[in-house]
């Protein structure tokens, strides 16, 4: 996966709203990228929950949250509601897993996302990048308050 | 608020704390039927349980209503009386069946009421949810033996 200290690809994909979203759009704040397998599967329901809890004090350290998962634009605005969430879901759809791949966050063969966290400071540089043990476990949400008191 | 890494905080003198025996701390989701399942399990275990609040309100749209009722109903002395009456019948959690628990539990329903929706109720949960994401839990049932 990509390694912390080099600058963080520029991508545009489409959120759950079928809005263009650029990582460029978040130039001097920092953005939490967090890669994951498929909407609805039980694993990443419970790590966006989760995640979802504890925005307010992501917030207040000045991080923003990005979903990306292969998932379209439509199932992630299902899944959004299904959720109850608000966090921004991105879909790297077409060309399938592009983004992933280029955050080495690609299962080729599978067709999805591993479950990576990317922590993108306020530069557009890779401040942390996290990647999961097995697909079966998520990150709690301590390891990421762990890396920002870093 | 931090919510870096921390162990797991010991038994404090406001834990929901009953039996006795080994000591089991469970972060608990009041909405998850797998947390229903594993408490009428430890409960037959000859142990100390301490009962702490987990609700992750994605998976279960309920829970943060009925982990806010458990805390109500404990500031009137029914915190497990209650949470063993939501886990025995997880079918019934719309505020009409809440009600229905509070009368059959007892208790002051318009005390029950007013407690459930406060600051002081919402940060109790909160404080449970806190010290299980520093601990790491990220499903539940979390248990610590």
């Amino acid at each position: 996966m990509i390694a912390a200290g080099t600058p963080a690809p520029d991508f545009t994909l489409r959120d759950q709203d079928g809005e263009d979203v650029s990582l460029a759009d978040f130039k001097g704040r920092k953005v939490l990228l967090v890669f994951y397998p498929m909407d609805f599967s039980p694993v990443c329901s419970d790590q966006l929950s989760i995640y979802h809890e504890v925005k307010p004090e992501l917030a207040e350290k000045g991080v923003e949250i990005l979903g990306i998962s292969v998932d379209h634009s439509y199932a992630h605005k299902a899944f959004q509601e299904k959720l109850g969430v608000d966090t921004t879901l991105l879909a790297d759809f077409e060309p399938k897993g592009a983004v992933s791949q280029a955050y080495g966050s690609y299962l080729d063969g599978l067709g999805f996302a591993s479950r990576n966290l990317v922590l993108v400071d306020e530069d557009g540089m890779v401040a942390w990048a996290y990647e999961s043990s097995s697909r079966g476990e998520f990150p709690g949400a301590n390891i990421i308050f762990d890396a920002l008191a870093s | 608020m931090d919510l870096s890494s921390a162990p797991i905080p010991p038994l404090g003198p406001d834990d929901h704390v009953r039996g006795e025996g080994e000591t089991i701390i469970v972060y608990a989701d009041l909405g998850c039927p797998h947390c229903g399942s594993v408490w009428l399990e430890i409960g037959a275990r000859p142990a100390r349980i301490a009962f702490r609040h987990f609700p992750i309100a994605g998976k279960h749209p309920r829970s943060p209503a009925l982990h806010a009722a458990a805390e109500a109903a404990g500031m009137q002395g029914a915190f497990f009386a209650m949470v063993d009456s939501l886990y025995a019948d997880r079918g019934h959690v719309d505020d009409p069946h809440l009600w229905r628990r509070v009368e059959d539990l007892g208790l002051d329903l318009e005390r029950f009421e007013r407690d459930r929706r406060s600051d002081a109720v919402r940060a109790r949960v909160r404080r449970d949810f806190e010290s299980g994401i520093r601990g790491g839990v990220t499903a539940t049932p979390a248990l610590f033996e």
